[in-house]
Protein backbone atom coordinates (compact mmCIF):
# COMPACT_ATOMS: atom_id res chain seq x y z
CA UNK A 1 0.00 0.00 0.00
CA UNK A 2 1.26 3.43 -0.55
CA UNK A 3 1.45 6.28 2.32
CA UNK A 4 -1.80 7.78 0.34
CA UNK A 5 -3.70 4.33 -0.20
CA UNK A 6 -2.51 4.20 3.65
CA UNK A 7 -4.37 7.11 4.97
CA UNK A 8 -7.17 7.10 2.70
CA UNK A 9 -7.71 4.41 4.47
CA UNK A 10 -7.02 5.22 7.46
CA UNK A 11 -9.42 8.84 7.32
CA UNK A 12 -12.24 7.10 6.13
CA UNK A 13 -11.90 8.67 2.55
CA UNK A 14 -12.26 4.84 1.16
CA UNK A 15 -16.43 4.73 2.32
CA UNK A 16 -17.54 7.67 0.86
CA UNK A 17 -20.10 6.84 -1.52
CA UNK A 18 -20.23 10.40 -3.40
CA UNK A 19 -23.51 11.36 -2.02
CA UNK A 20 -22.09 15.07 -2.27
CA UNK A 21 -23.58 15.82 1.31
CA UNK A 22 -20.12 17.72 1.92
CA UNK A 23 -20.15 19.79 -0.93
CA UNK A 24 -23.53 21.05 -0.45
CA UNK A 25 -22.78 22.48 2.94
CA UNK A 26 -19.06 23.55 2.74
CA UNK A 27 -18.82 27.03 3.06
CA UNK A 28 -16.25 27.06 0.71
CA UNK A 29 -17.56 25.36 -1.92
CA UNK A 30 -20.72 27.96 -1.46
CA UNK A 31 -18.34 30.69 -2.71
CA UNK A 32 -16.24 29.15 -4.83
CA UNK A 33 -17.95 26.78 -7.18
CA UNK A 34 -15.39 25.28 -8.48
CA UNK A 35 -14.39 23.70 -5.19
CA UNK A 36 -15.92 20.50 -4.24
CA UNK A 37 -14.52 18.10 -1.20
CA UNK A 38 -16.32 15.27 -3.34
CA UNK A 39 -14.15 15.76 -6.25
CA UNK A 40 -10.94 15.72 -4.06
CA UNK A 41 -11.95 12.52 -2.44
CA UNK A 42 -12.73 10.79 -5.59
CA UNK A 43 -9.93 12.22 -7.49
CA UNK A 44 -7.64 10.49 -4.43
CA UNK A 45 -8.80 7.67 -4.33
CA UNK A 46 -8.25 7.17 -7.75
CA UNK A 47 -4.84 7.81 -7.28
CA UNK A 48 -3.82 10.66 -9.75
CA UNK A 49 -0.38 11.47 -8.45
CA UNK A 50 -0.10 14.34 -11.20
CA UNK A 51 -3.31 15.71 -9.69
CA UNK A 52 -1.85 15.81 -6.12
CA UNK A 53 0.98 17.93 -7.88
CA UNK A 54 -1.70 20.16 -9.18
CA UNK A 55 -4.62 20.35 -6.94
CA UNK A 56 -4.68 23.66 -5.23
CA UNK A 57 -7.85 22.66 -3.81
CA UNK A 58 -6.36 20.62 -1.26
CA UNK A 59 -5.19 24.62 0.28
CA UNK A 60 -8.83 26.16 -0.56
CA UNK A 61 -10.25 23.86 2.26
CA UNK A 62 -10.31 25.79 5.54
CA UNK A 63 -10.15 22.47 7.40
CA UNK A 64 -13.23 23.98 9.61
CA UNK A 65 -14.85 20.31 9.62
CA UNK A 66 -18.45 21.00 8.65
CA UNK A 67 -18.17 18.11 6.62
CA UNK A 68 -16.74 15.56 8.74
CA UNK A 69 -19.85 16.57 11.04
CA UNK A 70 -22.30 15.84 8.24
CA UNK A 71 -21.06 12.98 6.87
CA UNK A 72 -23.13 9.91 6.56
CA UNK A 73 -20.20 7.87 6.14
CA UNK A 74 -18.13 9.26 8.86
CA UNK A 75 -15.16 10.48 6.51
CA UNK A 76 -12.10 12.49 8.21
CA UNK A 77 -12.21 14.75 5.64
CA UNK A 78 -9.92 17.31 7.48
CA UNK A 79 -7.49 14.38 8.57
CA UNK A 80 -7.49 13.20 4.87
CA UNK A 81 -6.81 16.66 3.48
CA UNK A 82 -3.96 17.75 6.49
CA UNK A 83 -2.63 14.26 5.11
CA UNK A 84 -2.94 15.09 1.55
CA UNK A 85 -1.07 18.45 2.04
CA UNK A 86 2.29 16.51 3.56
CA UNK A 87 2.14 14.67 0.54
CA UNK A 88 1.66 17.61 -2.05
CA UNK A 89 4.19 19.58 -0.37
CA UNK A 90 6.66 16.71 -0.56
CA UNK A 91 5.71 17.02 -4.52
CA UNK A 92 6.03 20.71 -4.93
CA UNK A 93 2.71 21.50 -4.22
CA UNK A 94 2.90 24.56 -1.73
CA UNK A 95 0.26 26.84 -0.39
CA UNK A 96 0.03 30.57 -0.26
CA UNK A 97 0.84 31.70 3.32
CA UNK A 98 -0.07 35.16 4.58
CA UNK A 99 2.39 37.48 5.88
CA UNK A 100 4.93 36.21 3.30
CA UNK A 101 4.75 32.85 5.93
CA UNK A 102 6.19 35.06 8.46
CA UNK A 103 3.38 33.35 11.33
CA UNK A 104 5.23 29.85 10.07
CA UNK A 105 8.87 31.03 10.46
CA UNK A 106 7.93 32.67 13.83
CA UNK A 107 6.78 29.27 14.95
CA UNK A 108 9.48 27.62 13.25
CA UNK A 109 12.44 29.54 14.95
CA UNK A 110 10.67 29.25 18.65
CA UNK A 111 12.02 25.18 17.90
CA UNK A 112 15.74 26.47 17.29
CA UNK A 113 17.24 25.50 20.33
CA UNK A 114 17.78 29.30 21.67
CA UNK A 115 16.81 30.73 24.63
CA UNK A 116 13.63 31.84 24.18
CA UNK A 117 12.19 34.87 26.46
CA UNK A 118 9.05 33.55 26.03
CA UNK A 119 7.96 34.40 29.46
CA UNK A 120 8.36 38.20 28.58
CA UNK A 121 4.75 38.95 29.81
CA UNK A 122 5.44 37.69 33.32
CA UNK A 123 5.12 40.37 35.72
CA UNK A 124 6.08 40.51 39.47
CA UNK A 125 2.44 40.20 40.60
CA UNK A 126 2.24 36.86 38.88
CA UNK A 127 2.24 33.67 40.76
CA UNK A 128 3.72 30.66 38.56
CA UNK A 129 6.02 27.79 39.63
CA UNK A 130 8.38 25.54 37.84
CA UNK A 131 6.83 22.04 39.13
CA UNK A 132 3.82 21.20 39.87
CA UNK A 133 -0.10 19.56 38.77
CA UNK A 134 -0.99 22.21 36.59
CA UNK A 135 0.42 23.23 33.30
CA UNK A 136 -0.91 26.33 31.51
CA UNK A 137 0.23 25.96 27.69
CA UNK A 138 1.07 29.79 26.42
CA UNK A 139 1.02 29.23 22.99
CA UNK A 140 1.66 32.06 20.59
CA UNK A 141 -0.72 34.35 21.50
CA UNK A 142 1.89 36.78 22.96
CA UNK A 143 3.49 36.68 19.92
CA UNK A 144 0.75 36.85 17.67
CA UNK A 145 -0.18 40.18 19.68
CA UNK A 146 2.93 41.61 18.61
CA UNK A 147 3.12 40.29 15.07
CA UNK A 148 -0.57 41.66 14.67
CA UNK A 149 -0.01 44.69 16.73
CA UNK A 150 -2.42 46.73 14.06
CA UNK A 151 -5.39 44.27 14.70
CA UNK A 152 -5.32 42.38 17.50
CA UNK A 153 -2.73 43.73 20.45
CA UNK A 154 -5.05 42.62 23.23
CA UNK A 155 -3.42 39.41 22.37
CA UNK A 156 -0.66 40.07 24.06
CA UNK A 157 -2.73 40.12 27.42
CA UNK A 158 -3.81 36.47 27.37
CA UNK A 159 -1.20 34.72 28.84
CA UNK A 160 -0.72 37.35 31.67
CA UNK A 161 -4.49 37.11 32.16
CA UNK A 162 -5.07 33.67 32.15
CA UNK A 163 -2.73 33.31 34.91
CA UNK A 164 -4.06 36.44 36.58
CA UNK A 165 -7.55 34.15 36.64
CA UNK A 166 -5.79 31.03 38.02
CA UNK A 167 -3.95 32.71 40.65
CA UNK A 168 -7.48 34.40 42.35
CA UNK A 169 -8.50 30.59 42.33
CA UNK A 170 -5.36 29.84 44.60
CA UNK A 171 -3.62 27.99 41.41
CA UNK A 172 0.13 28.85 40.58
CA UNK A 173 0.13 27.10 37.39
CA UNK A 174 3.90 26.26 35.93
CA UNK A 175 4.53 27.92 32.61
CA UNK A 176 8.18 27.10 30.66
CA UNK A 177 10.36 28.96 28.67
CA UNK A 178 11.33 26.15 26.89
CA UNK A 179 7.88 25.85 25.52
CA UNK A 180 7.74 25.68 21.39
CA UNK A 181 5.10 26.56 19.51
CA UNK A 182 2.56 23.51 19.41
CA UNK A 183 2.84 22.95 15.97
CA UNK A 184 -0.49 23.16 14.32
CA UNK A 185 0.15 25.47 11.78
CA UNK A 186 2.96 22.90 10.57
CA UNK A 187 1.09 20.06 10.46
CA UNK A 188 -1.66 22.13 8.26
CA UNK A 189 0.37 23.78 6.29
CA UNK A 190 2.05 20.40 4.84
CA UNK A 191 5.10 20.08 7.26
CA UNK A 192 4.78 17.13 9.03
CA UNK A 193 8.81 16.77 9.99
CA UNK A 194 8.96 20.63 11.55
CA UNK A 195 5.60 19.55 13.18
CA UNK A 196 7.36 16.37 14.67
CA UNK A 197 10.60 18.10 16.11
CA UNK A 198 7.98 20.65 17.82
CA UNK A 199 6.30 18.19 19.14
CA UNK A 200 9.14 16.32 20.72
CA UNK A 201 10.18 18.94 22.22
CA UNK A 202 6.96 20.44 24.50
CA UNK A 203 6.22 16.63 25.49
CA UNK A 204 9.75 16.45 27.03
CA UNK A 205 9.37 19.39 28.37
CA UNK A 206 6.28 18.76 29.93
CA UNK A 207 7.19 15.79 31.32
CA UNK A 208 10.28 17.46 33.00
CA UNK A 209 7.83 19.58 35.01
CA UNK A 210 5.88 16.77 36.50
CA UNK A 211 2.62 17.94 35.12
CA UNK A 212 -0.27 16.06 35.50
CA UNK A 213 -2.97 18.53 33.96
CA UNK A 214 -2.24 21.00 30.86
CA UNK A 215 -4.53 23.31 30.62
CA UNK A 216 -4.66 25.57 26.52
CA UNK A 217 -6.41 28.60 26.42
CA UNK A 218 -5.89 28.70 22.67
CA UNK A 219 -8.48 26.22 20.66
CA UNK A 220 -6.02 25.20 18.60
CA UNK A 221 -2.73 24.03 21.03
CA UNK A 222 -5.77 21.98 22.52
CA UNK A 223 -6.57 20.34 19.32
CA UNK A 224 -3.34 19.65 18.40
CA UNK A 225 -2.36 18.21 21.84
CA UNK A 226 -5.59 16.28 22.07
CA UNK A 227 -5.69 14.99 18.50
CA UNK A 228 -2.38 15.21 16.60
CA UNK A 229 0.14 14.67 19.57
CA UNK A 230 -1.81 11.74 20.48
CA UNK A 231 -1.87 10.29 16.85
CA UNK A 232 1.21 10.56 16.56
CA UNK A 233 2.46 8.87 19.89
CA UNK A 234 -0.34 7.36 21.52
CA UNK A 235 -2.02 8.20 24.81
CA UNK A 236 0.19 10.94 26.79
CA UNK A 237 0.35 10.56 30.62
CA UNK A 238 -1.39 13.88 31.17
CA UNK A 239 -4.90 15.43 31.35
CA UNK A 240 -5.35 17.86 28.05
CA UNK A 241 -7.62 20.38 29.10
CA UNK A 242 -9.15 23.23 27.65
CA UNK A 243 -9.68 26.92 29.85
CA UNK A 244 -13.38 26.44 29.49
CA UNK A 245 -13.46 23.24 31.27
CA UNK A 246 -10.86 24.08 33.95
CA UNK A 247 -12.62 27.16 34.45
CA UNK A 248 -16.02 25.80 34.97
CA UNK A 249 -14.66 22.62 37.57
CA UNK A 250 -13.22 26.05 39.27
CA UNK A 251 -16.29 27.61 39.25
CA UNK A 252 -18.21 24.57 40.26
CA UNK A 253 -15.67 25.01 43.21
CA UNK A 254 -17.01 27.93 44.19
CA UNK A 255 -13.43 29.39 43.58
CA UNK A 256 -13.88 32.14 41.31
CA UNK A 257 -16.38 35.23 41.46
CA UNK A 258 -17.64 38.00 38.70
CA UNK A 259 -18.54 41.37 39.09
CA UNK A 260 -22.09 42.38 38.24
CA UNK A 261 -22.29 43.78 34.25
CA UNK A 262 -25.23 44.26 31.76
CA UNK A 263 -23.32 43.67 28.79
CA UNK A 264 -24.43 41.81 26.02
CA UNK A 265 -22.17 39.60 24.20
CA UNK A 266 -22.38 36.35 21.48
CA UNK A 267 -20.02 33.60 21.24
CA UNK A 268 -17.86 32.11 18.06
CA UNK A 269 -17.48 28.31 18.03
CA UNK A 270 -13.95 28.03 16.64
CA UNK A 271 -13.53 25.30 14.68
CA UNK A 272 -11.04 24.30 16.36
CA UNK A 273 -13.04 24.09 19.26
CA UNK A 274 -16.22 23.51 18.66
CA UNK A 275 -16.42 20.55 15.70
CA UNK A 276 -12.78 19.63 15.75
CA UNK A 277 -13.14 19.01 19.44
CA UNK A 278 -16.74 18.83 20.60
CA UNK A 279 -16.60 22.00 23.31
CA UNK A 280 -19.59 23.62 23.04
CA UNK A 281 -21.42 24.11 25.85
CA UNK A 282 -18.55 24.71 28.84
CA UNK A 283 -17.95 28.36 27.06
CA UNK A 284 -21.63 29.03 27.22
CA UNK A 285 -21.59 27.53 31.03
CA UNK A 286 -18.78 29.90 31.78
CA UNK A 287 -20.95 33.32 30.10
CA UNK A 288 -24.07 31.83 32.39
CA UNK A 289 -21.43 31.83 35.39
CA UNK A 290 -20.59 34.90 34.90
CA UNK A 291 -24.03 36.21 34.89
CA UNK A 292 -23.57 37.97 31.55
CA UNK A 293 -26.35 38.31 29.20
CA UNK A 294 -25.51 35.82 26.08
CA UNK A 295 -27.15 35.70 22.83
CA UNK A 296 -27.15 32.54 20.49
CA UNK A 297 -25.80 33.67 16.38
CA UNK A 298 -28.29 32.38 13.55
CA UNK A 299 -25.86 29.34 12.84
CA UNK A 300 -23.80 28.08 15.87
CA UNK A 301 -22.07 25.07 17.48
CA UNK A 302 -21.88 22.42 14.97
CA UNK A 303 -23.04 24.51 12.21
CA UNK A 304 -20.78 27.55 13.15
CA UNK A 305 -19.89 29.47 10.10
CA UNK A 306 -16.03 29.99 10.14
CA UNK A 307 -13.16 32.92 10.08
CA UNK A 308 -12.04 31.55 6.61
CA UNK A 309 -8.62 31.08 6.99
CA UNK A 310 -6.61 27.97 8.42
CA UNK A 311 -3.03 27.75 9.72
CA UNK A 312 -2.60 31.68 7.86
CA UNK A 313 -2.25 30.04 4.54
CA UNK A 314 -4.93 30.65 1.58
CA UNK A 315 -6.51 34.04 2.81
CA UNK A 316 -7.96 34.96 -0.17
CA UNK A 317 -12.07 36.42 -1.40
CA UNK A 318 -13.78 33.35 0.05
CA UNK A 319 -11.74 34.51 3.71
CA UNK A 320 -13.33 37.87 3.38
CA UNK A 321 -16.70 36.25 2.43
CA UNK A 322 -16.40 33.59 5.24
CA UNK A 323 -15.90 36.43 8.02
CA UNK A 324 -18.27 38.94 6.86
CA UNK A 325 -20.70 36.17 6.70
CA UNK A 326 -20.08 35.59 10.17
CA UNK A 327 -19.58 39.18 11.53
CA UNK A 328 -23.34 39.90 9.61
CA UNK A 329 -24.82 37.24 11.77
CA UNK A 330 -22.75 38.59 15.05
CA UNK A 331 -24.40 42.22 14.61
CA UNK A 332 -27.75 40.65 13.78
CA UNK A 333 -27.66 39.34 17.52
CA UNK A 334 -27.51 43.23 18.97
CA UNK A 335 -24.78 42.04 21.25
CA UNK A 336 -22.06 44.56 21.38
CA UNK A 337 -19.01 41.97 21.74
CA UNK A 338 -18.55 38.71 19.58
CA UNK A 339 -16.04 36.79 22.15
CA UNK A 340 -13.74 33.91 20.49
CA UNK A 341 -11.30 31.82 22.03
CA UNK A 342 -9.54 31.48 19.17
CA UNK A 343 -6.25 33.95 18.57
CA UNK A 344 -6.26 33.17 14.87
CA UNK A 345 -10.15 33.92 15.05
CA UNK A 346 -9.43 37.30 16.63
CA UNK A 347 -7.00 38.52 14.43
CA UNK A 348 -8.77 37.14 10.90
CA UNK A 349 -12.07 39.33 12.33
CA UNK A 350 -10.39 42.15 13.43
CA UNK A 351 -9.20 42.04 10.65
CA UNK A 352 -11.73 42.36 8.15
CA UNK A 353 -12.98 44.96 10.31
CA UNK A 354 -9.44 47.38 10.28
CA UNK A 355 -10.12 47.39 6.27
CA UNK A 356 -10.66 50.94 4.94
CA UNK A 357 -12.66 50.19 2.00
CA UNK A 358 -15.32 47.03 3.13
CA UNK A 359 -17.46 45.13 0.83
CA UNK A 360 -20.45 46.12 2.83
CA UNK A 361 -21.08 49.08 4.95
CA UNK A 362 -19.60 49.10 7.81
CA UNK A 363 -22.88 49.38 10.42
CA UNK A 364 -23.92 46.12 9.42
CA UNK A 365 -20.68 44.60 10.35
CA UNK A 366 -18.71 46.40 12.78
CA UNK A 367 -18.74 44.71 16.06
CA UNK A 368 -16.43 44.42 18.92
CA UNK A 369 -14.64 40.40 18.37
CA UNK A 370 -12.60 40.12 21.43
CA UNK A 371 -10.69 37.39 23.12
CA UNK A 372 -13.04 35.27 25.53
CA UNK A 373 -9.85 34.62 28.21
CA UNK A 374 -9.10 38.40 28.33
CA UNK A 375 -13.37 39.07 28.84
CA UNK A 376 -13.15 36.50 31.27
CA UNK A 377 -10.23 38.63 33.19
CA UNK A 378 -11.73 41.58 33.16
CA UNK A 379 -15.10 40.75 34.70
CA UNK A 380 -13.13 38.92 37.57
CA UNK A 381 -14.46 40.52 40.88
CA UNK B 1 -6.41 6.38 18.41
CA UNK B 2 -4.18 5.90 15.09
CA UNK B 3 -0.58 5.61 15.64
CA UNK B 4 0.92 7.56 12.19
CA UNK B 5 4.26 6.09 11.29
CA UNK B 6 6.62 8.08 13.08
CA UNK B 7 10.49 8.16 13.40
CA UNK B 8 11.76 10.34 16.26
CA UNK B 9 14.26 12.55 15.34
CA UNK B 10 17.59 13.37 16.31
CA UNK B 11 18.28 16.82 14.94
CA UNK B 12 15.80 19.62 14.58
CA UNK B 13 14.82 20.06 10.73
CA UNK B 14 12.30 21.96 9.66
CA UNK B 15 10.54 23.05 5.92
CA UNK B 16 9.37 26.18 4.71
CA UNK B 17 6.42 24.70 3.12
CA UNK B 18 5.72 28.12 2.11
CA UNK B 19 8.31 28.34 -0.76
CA UNK B 20 8.48 24.52 -0.62
CA UNK B 21 12.08 24.38 0.56
CA UNK B 22 13.66 22.08 3.14
CA UNK B 23 15.82 24.05 5.11
CA UNK B 24 19.33 23.31 5.61
CA UNK B 25 19.85 22.26 9.10
CA UNK B 26 22.89 20.59 10.55
CA UNK B 27 26.07 22.46 12.62
CA UNK B 28 28.02 25.41 11.12
CA UNK B 29 31.91 25.27 11.67
CA UNK B 30 33.03 28.50 12.84
CA UNK B 31 37.08 29.01 12.86
CA UNK B 32 37.17 33.06 13.11
CA UNK B 33 33.65 34.26 13.39
CA UNK B 34 33.01 36.94 10.60
CA UNK B 35 29.27 38.49 11.35
CA UNK B 36 27.14 37.73 8.37
CA UNK B 37 25.07 40.77 7.42
CA UNK B 38 22.06 40.88 5.39
CA UNK B 39 21.15 44.54 4.47
CA UNK B 40 18.00 45.35 3.15
CA UNK B 41 18.93 48.87 1.22
CA UNK B 42 16.04 50.73 -0.67
CA UNK B 43 16.56 51.37 -4.31
CA UNK B 44 16.58 55.40 -4.29
CA UNK B 45 18.76 56.54 -1.46
CA UNK B 46 20.00 53.55 0.58
CA UNK B 47 21.61 51.11 -2.04
CA UNK B 48 23.16 54.40 -3.94
CA UNK B 49 24.83 54.99 -0.71
CA UNK B 50 26.63 51.48 -0.70
CA UNK B 51 27.85 52.08 -4.22
CA UNK B 52 29.43 55.33 -3.69
CA UNK B 53 30.98 53.70 -0.71
CA UNK B 54 31.91 51.13 -3.44
CA UNK B 55 33.12 53.36 -6.29
CA UNK B 56 34.90 55.43 -3.18
CA UNK B 57 36.94 52.58 -2.22
CA UNK B 58 35.71 53.12 1.46
CA UNK B 59 36.55 49.99 3.23
CA UNK B 60 34.12 48.12 5.06
CA UNK B 61 34.07 44.15 5.84
CA UNK B 62 32.78 41.61 2.88
CA UNK B 63 30.81 39.78 4.87
CA UNK B 64 27.84 41.76 4.40
CA UNK B 65 25.40 40.41 1.74
CA UNK B 66 22.87 43.09 0.32
CA UNK B 67 19.79 42.63 -1.42
CA UNK B 68 18.31 45.65 -2.97
CA UNK B 69 14.45 46.40 -2.42
CA UNK B 70 12.67 48.92 -4.31
CA UNK B 71 11.26 50.68 -1.11
CA UNK B 72 12.48 50.36 2.57
CA UNK B 73 8.73 49.89 3.22
CA UNK B 74 8.81 47.13 1.18
CA UNK B 75 10.01 45.28 3.94
CA UNK B 76 8.09 42.84 5.93
CA UNK B 77 8.54 41.04 9.28
CA UNK B 78 9.00 37.43 7.08
CA UNK B 79 11.98 38.62 5.40
CA UNK B 80 14.18 39.64 8.52
CA UNK B 81 12.81 36.77 10.59
CA UNK B 82 14.20 34.73 7.35
CA UNK B 83 17.58 35.88 7.29
CA UNK B 84 17.29 35.03 11.19
CA UNK B 85 16.11 31.58 10.58
CA UNK B 86 19.16 31.07 8.21
CA UNK B 87 21.66 32.08 9.43
CA UNK B 88 22.19 35.59 9.15
CA UNK B 89 23.79 37.53 12.55
CA UNK B 90 22.78 40.40 11.81
CA UNK B 91 20.06 42.59 9.59
CA UNK B 92 20.57 45.99 8.60
CA UNK B 93 17.51 48.09 6.80
CA UNK B 94 18.44 50.98 5.15
CA UNK B 95 16.05 53.71 3.79
CA UNK B 96 15.83 57.18 2.87
CA UNK B 97 15.73 59.74 5.66
CA UNK B 98 12.34 60.70 6.89
CA UNK B 99 10.57 62.97 4.34
CA UNK B 100 12.61 62.27 1.62
CA UNK B 101 10.85 58.79 0.52
CA UNK B 102 10.84 58.14 -3.17
CA UNK B 103 7.37 56.80 -2.21
CA UNK B 104 6.28 59.52 0.31
CA UNK B 105 6.08 57.58 3.52
CA UNK B 106 7.40 54.18 2.94
CA UNK B 107 9.76 54.48 5.23
CA UNK B 108 7.62 55.70 8.14
CA UNK B 109 6.24 52.26 7.43
CA UNK B 110 9.77 50.84 7.62
CA UNK B 111 10.30 51.89 10.95
CA UNK B 112 7.06 50.80 12.98
CA UNK B 113 7.97 47.08 11.35
CA UNK B 114 10.92 47.31 12.39
CA UNK B 115 10.55 48.58 15.85
CA UNK B 116 7.46 45.75 15.57
CA UNK B 117 10.18 42.82 14.98
CA UNK B 118 13.00 43.70 17.36
CA UNK B 119 10.00 42.94 20.29
CA UNK B 120 9.41 40.10 18.76
CA UNK B 121 13.00 38.94 17.93
CA UNK B 122 13.63 39.42 22.05
CA UNK B 123 10.57 37.02 22.51
CA UNK B 124 12.36 34.85 20.31
CA UNK B 125 15.61 34.74 22.22
CA UNK B 126 17.69 36.54 18.96
CA UNK B 127 18.89 39.72 20.54
CA UNK B 128 17.23 42.83 18.90
CA UNK B 129 20.16 45.40 18.76
CA UNK B 130 20.65 42.30 15.68
CA UNK B 131 18.06 44.16 13.97
CA UNK B 132 19.01 47.66 12.67
CA UNK B 133 17.89 50.76 10.96
CA UNK B 134 19.76 53.26 9.14
CA UNK B 135 18.78 56.30 7.04
CA UNK B 136 21.60 56.63 4.29
CA UNK B 137 20.79 58.92 1.30
CA UNK B 138 22.19 58.83 -1.99
CA UNK B 139 25.58 61.19 -0.57
CA UNK B 140 25.94 59.14 2.29
CA UNK B 141 28.69 56.90 1.45
CA UNK B 142 30.46 57.46 4.01
CA UNK B 143 27.47 56.83 6.09
CA UNK B 144 26.80 53.27 4.93
CA UNK B 145 30.86 52.46 5.11
CA UNK B 146 30.74 53.71 8.76
CA UNK B 147 27.33 51.89 9.91
CA UNK B 148 28.87 48.67 8.36
CA UNK B 149 31.63 48.92 10.41
CA UNK B 150 29.70 49.57 13.67
CA UNK B 151 27.50 47.12 13.15
CA UNK B 152 30.03 44.44 12.37
CA UNK B 153 31.92 45.83 15.22
CA UNK B 154 28.79 45.03 17.74
CA UNK B 155 27.56 41.81 16.42
CA UNK B 156 31.43 40.51 17.10
CA UNK B 157 31.01 42.02 20.56
CA UNK B 158 27.00 39.91 20.60
CA UNK B 159 28.93 36.69 18.89
CA UNK B 160 27.34 34.29 16.63
CA UNK B 161 23.16 33.80 16.45
CA UNK B 162 21.70 31.78 18.67
CA UNK B 163 19.76 30.42 16.41
CA UNK B 164 23.18 28.40 14.65
CA UNK B 165 24.15 25.35 15.99
CA UNK B 166 27.89 26.00 15.65
CA UNK B 167 30.27 23.21 16.00
S1 LIG C 1 -20.54 13.56 2.62
FE1 LIG C 1 -19.07 11.91 3.01
S2 LIG C 1 -19.82 10.17 1.74
FE2 LIG C 1 -20.86 12.05 1.02
S3 LIG C 1 -19.53 12.74 -0.69
FE3 LIG C 1 -18.84 13.84 1.14
S4 LIG C 1 -17.19 12.56 1.97
FE4 LIG C 1 -18.30 11.31 0.50
S1 LIG D 1 -13.32 21.13 6.03
FE1 LIG D 1 -14.74 22.85 5.67
S2 LIG D 1 -13.84 23.94 3.92
FE2 LIG D 1 -12.88 21.93 3.96
S3 LIG D 1 -14.13 20.70 2.58
FE3 LIG D 1 -14.93 20.39 4.66
S4 LIG D 1 -16.59 21.87 4.86
FE4 LIG D 1 -15.33 22.49 3.09
S1 LIG E 1 -7.69 37.52 7.40
FE1 LIG E 1 -6.13 39.12 7.55
S2 LIG E 1 -4.85 38.46 9.23
FE2 LIG E 1 -6.01 36.69 8.58
S3 LIG E 1 -4.70 35.63 7.11
FE3 LIG E 1 -6.03 37.01 5.96
S4 LIG E 1 -4.86 38.88 5.72
FE4 LIG E 1 -3.90 37.71 7.35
Amino acid sequence: MTKIEEFIEETGAFDCVECGKCTSLCPVANINSDFAPRLIVVKAQEGLESEIKRDKDIWSCITCEICNDMCPYEVDFSGFIQRMRVEAVGMGNVPVCSEAGAVQTMQRITGMGQKQNRLAWLTDDLKVSDKGDVYYFTGCAYQLGILFNDKAPELKEIPANVVRIMNAAGIEPVVSNKEVCCGHDQLWSGDEVGFIDLMEQNVEMIKETGAKKVVFSCPEGFRTFNIDYQGFLGDLDFEILHISEFLMNLIDEGKLEFKETDETVTYHDSCRLGRHAGIYDTPRDLLDAMGVEFVEMASSQEKALCCGVNAFTNCNEASRQLQMMRLLEAKQTGAETMLAFCPKCVIHYNCLLSMEKMPIEREKIDIKVKDFSNFVAEHMK
Amino acid sequence: MLQRGYHQQTFHQRADTCNGRVLPRGGEILTAFEPRIVAFCCNWCSYAGADLAGVSRLQYPPSARIIKVMCSGRLEPQFILKAFELGADGVLVAGCHIGDCHYIAGNEKAKVRVEMTKELLDVLGVDSRRLRLEWISAGEGTKFADTMNNFTKELEELGPSPLKEVI
